[in-house]
């Protein structure tokens, strides 16, 4: 295959660029090693838009972190993603922290995010009446906000599919090659011959790199472990709440989220392992101390999971965004870590700003659509508009997720879109069957039957995420008697 | 909006036993609300027997002993709508439900009977670290896989928890040709019914591991081992005592929680520890006519007692909607004492009481030559002896209301006397 950009890796920041080069007249097409869109990092973080005060002044991250803030709205907006400006807290306890606050203030000023204050005592119990008793001072920023980051990355990636990007899943890259007019990659069972690659790989961004260029920068997985809370304690805290940031991270946080779950995390575990995907009981231990400093008698026992996901971080502690200065069009997209998913917009567009200068009189795409087919939760509608799905299409009219109350046509919706849903995961993240308290006890079967009707498949070949992840194990003994019959009755025939 | 005077909202045996009870009891405009493809609740997914010994004097399969509520209440002409949701229930007794065939449904009823039933905790929950793989199921979507779907989840299985579910699904999977290496209970006795742990453990000879956990759970992709850890009389793990089994299956057997979001969102008051309603002698919540039964009021160990409690609500339903309950402000608190973990009614307005008041109980712990002792006030009333008593098996203890009536008792208090320690 021939194409003119190759973008590897369908994270939130591989989707935003494949999206925004749809806007030109360029044959783009997104690699991918898994399965789906958003099965990296993008799939476990803490899906908060940070203001951007507490990153070091003139750094990467502090430009993109304050504008890709600002553009969070209309893309949400554009997209059907759900997005909360509901603003953050960072809480001090003692005198020395109030210092803290004012530094992260004085930062805040000066890499431009609007509207910091410095909250005290009674302004703060009123805004929020569970936080402890022992939070002396709060810094306010307005404008963080919660977002849901795998609904982002598979709108992009449907988006951006609609406007023309080819999506190649289970296509792990293995080699690129550079040639006198671009490179060559091989990935998976495809041969693709690129003028331009974006390498935006992820915990992988280094080994992608290391394929054709001098290794300069190594990525380091850093673990967070988050536990998810039932809907019924979203109201405990309105706002996003930090403690304050220490040497190893910006420490535990409680936050709604935009679906109005409460989650806690995360822990920060460097780690050698790219796949050190498990929580562990010291984890646990550790949220919840450091949670129950923050706020006061919280319904632990109302978790309904817990996760852990990988920073890609280096060791300089900023983005790397550039290209490769010995392969000209080779542009690297690493290290994205946290505020990542923040300033992922702000990321994206810098990158096809370096795109366009390298490669000049690119075209714009006229027919290019920011819009994607709409994408509304069917229980967020109006209640006319409830009557008249069903009366179009009866299986709105049957809940299929009980704790979500997701219906049939949902389902079936996230499974035939572009960069649709053929995994049970796949439809709990695009559509949240199976995201709520019974964690898919019911609904799964359900669920199971409608992918493998719309894709016809086997349900016995439906899967819970990655290929090799098999759900079922092949007929009982009964049901085998039962196709033993009915084969021998088709062959008597 | 549709009228009824009764409208049921789940369609298991407690629904099915409440809408056929009220129905006897002279009200005619009756409605059964379920969510499955079919009528019976999780008992169709039940394909063993030793259900019905109780009410039926016979042992029938789960399957079966719906059939004949689901018969009996055909044959009544008792309404009833599948495939709807109820999405929501007002404290004024408006419902809100959708199916595909009739859209958006608003209901105005004269009394509710909550009968939503109950669902698992899952491994979230309990929050076992280790990595996320395929394999993991709670004991009873093993079970609709399995007796429902025609599927089987796995070929080596570990099950955490000994309830009832998990037991019958150590055999179930047995039978099936799968290999069941450990039941593991966190608990030092099982929780499930002891005729389970003798027909679906002992006879297959299914090693149960008690006061055991497992502390972490590995597999990328399907699941690949667990390791299991002993636990101290804290329930922490002990370190040292770690054994791993090599499994492609986990199931979970621990424990059951009443659904009872609706019940909520009425505005209906929950008990902290049966995680059901509040109610009183007649199942009534603490919203005047609306009531509750079976496994979304608290988790029953026999579907015998989901039947007479339902019939119970069932006919409490249809006395409040002919105006026959009194409300006169009075009522007997019931309260629980030593060894006696909750009570069901926790309020007892004597009155209503057609001839003995059935308290429903669970103990905390196992107990061997106990005395329940029942106090009315300050005054002992009875005291009954058990050889044994266990958290897994529920108790019940009748009152005659003539014991009861125009004595003004403010409190019934159900407690043990322990003999051995």
């Amino acid at each position: 295959m021939k194409v003119d950009v190759a973008i590897i890796g369908a994270g939130v920041i591989g989707t935003y660029i494949a999206r925004e080069l749809s806007r030109y007249r360029l044959n783009t097409v997104i690699i991918e090693k898994e399965n789906d869109i958003a099965d990296g990092t993008t799939k476990a973080n803490s899906a908060i838009v940070h203001a951007g005060y507490d990153a070091k002044i003139g750094s990467l991250k502090a430009k993109t972190n304050v504008l890709g803030n600002q553009l969070y709205e209309e893309l949400c907006r554009e997209l059907d993603v759900p997005f909360k400006r509901i603003g953050s807290l960072v809480v001090a306890f003692s005198n020395e922290e109030m210092e803290t606050l004012e530094e992260l203030l004085e930062q805040g000023n000066k890499n431009g995010v609007p509207d910091l204050k410095i909250l005290h005592k009674e302004e703060l119990r009123e805004m929020e009446p569970n936080l402890s008793e022992d939070v002396t001072a709060a810094l306010y920023a307005p404008t963080a906000g919660v977002v849901g980051p795998f609904e982002l990355a598979v709108a992009l990636a449907e988006n951006a599919a609609d406007n023309g990007v080819e999506i190649l899943l289970n296509s792990p890259v293995t080699s690129i090659d550079k040639k006198d007019d671009g490179y060559n990659i091989i990935a998976g069972t495809h041969n693709i011959d690129a003028k331009y690659v974006i390498n935006c790989a992820g915990l992988y961004a280094d080994e992608i790199n290391n394929m054709v260029n001098k290794p300069y920068f190594e990525i380091i997985p850093n673990r967070g472990q988050y536990h998810l809370f039932d809907k019924s304690t979203g109201n405990f805290v309105n706002k996003i709440v930090f403690q304050c940031p220490t040497k190893v991270g910006k420490g535990v946080l409680v936050l709604p989220t935009v679906h109005g779950n409460i989650l806690i995390g995360p822990t920060a575990e460097n780690t050698e392992d790219k796949e050190a995907h498990e929580t562990t009981g010291e984890g646990f231990a550790f949220l919840r101390e450091k949670a129950e400093k923050v706020v006061k008698d919280f319904p632990y026992y109302k978790v309904i999971t817990s996760f852990s996901g990988l920073r890609a971080k280096t060791a300089t502690g900023d983005f790397i965004i550039e290209e490769v200065k010995e392969s000209k069009g080779f542009i690297n997209v690493a290290a994205i870590d946290s505020p990542g998913l923040s300033a992922a917009p702000a990321i994206g567009n810098m990158v096809v700003d370096i795109l366009m200068e390298t490669a000049g009189g690119i075209e714009e795409n006229k027919n290019f659509n920011p819009k994607r087919k709409a994408f509304k939760p069917f229980s967020e509608l109006a209640m006319e508009e409830k009557k008249q799905l069903i009366d179009k299409d009866p299986r709105y009219g049957r809940i299929i997720c009980r704790c979500e109350q997701i219906t049939e046509g949902e389902i079936v919706d996230v499974v035939n879109r572009r960069a649709g849903a053929s995994t049970l995961d796949a439809v709990k993240r695009r559509a949240r069957a199976g995201m709520g308290r019974c964690q898919g006890g019911f609904c799964g079967p359900r669920v199971m039957e409608i992918i493998a009707r719309e894709l016809n498949m086997d349900i016995a070949d439906i899967v819970k995420d990655r290929p090799d992840a098999y759900i079922l194990t092949g007929p009982t003994k009964a049901s085998k008697t039962k196709i033993d019959t009915l084969a021998a009755a088709t062959k008597e025939e | 909006m549709l009228n009824y005077d009764i409208v049921v909202i789940g369609g298991g045996p407690a629904g099915l036993a409440a809408a056929i009870e009220a129905k006897n009891n002279g009200v005619n405009r009756i409605l059964v609300i379920e969510r499955d493809r079919e009528l019976g609740g999780i008992l169709q997914q039940c394909i063993h027997n030793g259900f019905g010994l109780h009410i039926f004097k016979e042992e029938l399969t789960g399957p079966e002993y719906a059939e004949r509520f689901i018969e009996e209440l055909l044959e009544m002409g008792i309404e009833y709508k599948l495939d709807t949701m109820v999405l929501d229930v007002s404290s004024d007794k408006v419902i809100y439900a959708m199916n595909t065939t009739e859209g958006i449904l608003n209901i105005q009823a004269k009394a509710i009977v909550l009968a939503m039933g109950c669902r698992e905790r899952t491994r979230g929950a309990i929050n076992i670290p280790g990595t996320r793989p395929a394999g993991i199921f709670t004991a009873g979507t093993a079970q609709r896989f399995v007796n429902m779907e025609g599927y089987m989840v796995g070929k080596k299985v570990v099950i955490l928890g000994s309830g009832d579910i998990g037991l019958i699904m150590a055999r179930r999977m047995t039978l099936e040709g799968a290999e069941v290496k450990a039941v593991v209970e966190l608990m030092p006795y099982s929780g499930g019914l002891t005729r389970n742990i003798v027909q679906c453990l002992d006879d297959y000879n299914i090693p149960l591991f008690l006061s055991h956990t497992i502390t972490n759970i590995k597999g990328k992709s399907r699941i690949e081992e667990v390791t299991v850890a002993k636990v101290d009389e804290n329930r922490r793990p002990i370190p040292g005592t770690e054994k791993v089994f090599d499994c492609d299956t986990l199931l979970l057997s621990v424990g059951l929680i009443p659904e009872n979001e609706l019940s909520q969102n009425a505005g209906v008051q929950i008990h902290p520890l049966t995680g059901g309603p509040i109610v009183n002698e007649s199942m009534e919540t603490s919203i005047g006519g609306i009531f509750a039964c079976g496994n979304v009021l608290h988790v029953h160990d026999l579907v015998d007692w989901v039947t007479e409690e339902s019939r119970r609500a069932g006919k409490n339903a249809a006395r409040y909607v002919k105006d026959e309950l009194v409300y006169n402000g009075a009522a007997i608190k019931t309260e629980t004492g030593y060894g006696v973990r909750y009570i069901v009614p926790q309020e007892v307005r004597v009155e209503n009481i057609e001839d003995n008041l059935q308290l429903m109980m669970r103990v905390s712990d196992v107990y061997r030559s106990a005395k329940m002792v029942i106090k009315l006030d300050d005054e002992v009333y009875k005291k009954i002896k058990k050889n044994h008593l266990a958290p897994a098996e529920m108790e019940s203890v009748n009152i005659p209301v003539k014991d009861l009536i125009n004595k003004d008792f403010k409190t019934i208090t159900v407690a043990l006397e322990v003999e051995e320690g």
